[in-house]
């Protein structure tokens, strides 16, 4: 393997590679073969806990002129809302639960806590980033259109300050997220009418107004005398969710060894090479159950990318099989601690904010 | 899974709507559901108060509906959802209770279809206390109010279902004024199977307006004899100028079309299926199938190997997309019916109103497509 962010070297052998992916399309069908009630039990317990858990953190926030209060409630609302994203909103939004058959847990009528709109980011991120992984000049999340993660991305002197966009993108990373969807960089380029850039951006609109109103209109008012503290644990909560879901995002495509992709290498790419590239592509965060549940399991992010519609309480167990998979073909399984994984993307983020030696 | 209609967050009592603003994107519902499922109204649920065998394997469930239920019109049918290992499976079923019960109980009539994975199920295993998700109430198989003065009914089998609920409808009307006069020609195999059998005597009985002909096709294992519609016109002179209500089997139904049509009185019949086939175009000589695509009105010939997202767009229809490989979830169109094989696992999927992936399910036969 060479260096981080080297191009991938192609292996030669098609054959190899279409074995590797009958044998990941085995682990796939058999997960879906043992779908069932365990499963099921488990989402709608995450999804009885997570509103459980807001409704307590708003509870406590009414009454936060009392400073335990506040930090409590606004340790339950950061929980919640972490989870309402990633466990949950990312994960439904997938269609890891569509076949439960449910209308109230299903990818086409869930709306998530989160100010870009369920349907916007259906497309960038399902659709876009899923199927181009790390490819350059395709993949948009390679960067957001703002951060130049590979060597292939031309250089600007822009990106010299990109370590500090990307510091101050992650407390408002919402919003970050919810500009990146209107794609306003693929409008200018002539990919997508400047109609529907106005029918986006009034749908999010739309949306953020109630978001907003909630956070900081509604609850403080209901507060009374607590308003000021009920507004900074709220301001506290979503500022929390959106660090964390930066960081864990940050290092799901970004840390050490893995790889781009250019579209050449891309090009007629069978189910096996894909399967490869996602795994290439993407890297995994270690931790414990309770970490895995509060990342969405996106600490999985390698088991997310080969099999993004599995239910994401089924990565830990594929997770093993996976790496045995990849040591047997000789393939990198980049995985590590949350503190060296999130260094690991910083250098990168450092180290292509200066062009190409 | 049926496509409930959208409900604006808003909806509901002034309280709820206001209390939208706090739980947005969510509604109060999402909340209240937490509590017990039947009070959650953006998701219609009902509970099983009890289950009542009819026949040896019918069961008629009387069910308790929660906040969600906006009422329907006698005749009409329901999606019901059905939660086994894990997923919910959803049937349809008429309702066989009058619009507004005095118990307020819902009432559907379950046949457990021999070999069946959701009826028998739900005919037999379904203990009280079991909730079931309850789709809105469709269909225009119902009777229009005021009823029109003389009706016919032909039934087969469970074919009864609907019109068990037009006639409780009308059972309910007032003793006094003008009724109108009701014909009702059932026909089933045996007496045995014959469900609400009691019941229709009893009404038969008392009833001055209520006239039932039961008729059995295989009265002590004899060979069959069919309800036809040389039958009707003996038993029912003036079918002509009745307003007629039939439901049963498809042969019946097509035997009952042409002879209304032959005698241009169709404008009076009213026909419920339980199955579409009809609906669906002939099997073409591919093992694949034909499908056709609904809402633009396009059939097409589909290989067992080659997705229905190409198959549509080279049909011209305006299918939606996304990533083409079964990831995105981009392409999702309702099956309305028929059997489609996912590509990649093999994995059949025959429920009317399931999503489907496009991009990666072919042909299992013919199928139709809500698009």
């Amino acid at each position: 393997m060479r260096a981080s962010g080297a191009e991938s070297d192609l292996p030669p052998h098609p054959e190899w590679t279409e074995a590797l992916g009958e044998e990941l399309d085995r682990l796939r069908a058999e997960v879906i073969a043992t779908r069932g009630e365990p499963d099921a039990r488990y989402i709608r317990g995450i999804i009885t806990g997570q509103r459980a858990l807001e409704i307590a953190g708003r509870i406590a926030l009414a009454f936060s002129l009392f400073p335990p209060a506040w930090v409590c409630g606004t340790l339950m609302l950061s929980t919640a809302k972490i989870l309402e994203n990633m466990e949950l909103g990312h994960n439904i939004l997938h269609g890891q639960w569509d076949w439960m058959g449910d209308p109230a847990i299903h990818s086409t009528t869930w709306e998530w806590d989160f100010l870009t709109p369920a349907d916007a980011w259906k497309r960038t991120h399902n659709h876009q980033h899923h199927t181009w992984t790390n490819v350059v000049g395709r993949d948009r999340d390679l960067g957001y259109a703002v951060l130049r993660m590979s060597p292939e991305q031309p250089w600007h002197p822009a990106h010299l300050a990109q370590p500090l966009a990307n510091a101050l993108l992650a407390p408002v990373f919402e919003w970050g997220i919810a500009l990146y969807d209107l794609e306003p960089d693929v409008v200018l380029s002539g990919g997508r009418s400047p109609r529907h850039l106005v029918d986006d951006a009034a749908r999010l609109a739309a949306k953020a107004l109630r978001q907003l109103a909630k956070d900081y209109l509604l609850f403080p008012v209901l507060a009374g005398p607590s308003a000021v503290p009920c507004l900074l644990g709220n301001l506290t909560a979503n500022t929390v969710r959106n660090i964390w879901s930066h960081t864990i995002i940050m290092c799901g495509h970004f840390p050490g060894a893995v790889q781009t992709f250019t579209e050449a290498q891309v090009h007629e790419e069978t189910r096996g090479r894909w399967y490869l590239r996602q795994i290439q592509g993407s890297a995994n965060i270690d931790g414990g159950p309770l970490f895995h549940i509060l990342t969405g399991n996106l600490s999985h992010q390698i088991e997310h990318h080969l099999f993004p519609d599995l239910p994401s309480n089924r990565y830990a167990q594929l997770a093993p099989r996976v790496r045995e998979i990849c040591q047997r073909y000789g393939l990198p399984y980049v995985t590590g601690p949350l503190l060296r994984q999130y260094a690991s993307t910083w250098r990168r983020i450092l180290r292509h904010a200066l062009p190409n030696r | 899974m049926p496509v409930l209609p959208r409900r604006p967050a808003w909806s509901g009592t002034p309280l709820l709507a206001a209390a939208a603003w706090l739980t947005s994107p969510l509604t109060a519902d999402d909340y209240l559901g937490l509590v017990d499922p039947l009070l959650c109204a953006r998701h219609p649920a009902g509970r099983v108060v009890a289950a009542r065998p009819e026949t040896d394997d019918a069961t008629t469930l009387l069910i308790k509906p929660g906040r969600g239920w906006a009422g329907h019109k006698a005749g009409q049918y329901l999606a019901i959802g059905v939660r086994i290992d894990g997923a919910l499976h959803w049937r349809t079923y008429s309702l066989t209770c009058p619009p507004e019960p005095t118990d307020g109980l819902l009432s559907i009539t379950v046949h457990a279809a021999a070999g069946g994975r959701v009826s028998p199920r739900l005919a037999h295993e379904t203990p009280s206390g079991t909730v079931l998700r309850l789709g809105p109430a469709q269909g225009d198989f119902s009777l229009p109010d005021p009823p029109p003065p003389r009706i016919l009914m032909l039934t087969a089998g469970s074919g009864i279902t609907p019109v068990m609920g037009m006639l409780r409808t009308l059972a309910e009307r007032p003793p006094t004024g003008p009724h109108p006069d009701v014909l009702l020609l059932h026909s089933t195999r045996t007496i045995r199977e014959c469900i609400f059998r009691d019941e229709l005597q009893a009404m038969h009985r008392q009833l001055s307006w209520f006239r039932f002909v039961p008729h059995h096709t295989r009265p002590g294992g004899a060979p069959s004899r069919h309800l036809t519609p040389g039958h009707v016109a003996g038993l029912c002179p003036d079918w002509r100028e009745r307003e007629a209500w039939a439901c049963g089997p498809e042969a019946m139904l097509q035997a009952v079309e042409a002879h209304w049509a032959e005698a241009r009185v169709t404008e009076r019949l009213h026909v419920e299926r339980f199955r579409m086939a009809p609906f669906l175009p002939h099997d073409s000589d591919t093992s694949g199938g034909r499908v056709r695509f609904l809402r633009t009105g396009v059939d097409a010939d589909a290989g067992t190997t080659v997705p229905l997202l190409e198959v549509g767009e080279q049909a011209g229809v305006a299918m939606p997309y996304g990533c083409r490989r079964g990831l995105c979830f981009g392409c999702l169109t309702p099956l309305a019916h028929g059997r489609v094989r996912d590509l990649r696992t093999g994995e059949i999927h025959d429920e009317p109103g399931r999503l489907i992936q496009t991009c990666v399910s072919a042909a299992a036969g013919p199928l139709a497509l809500d698009i």
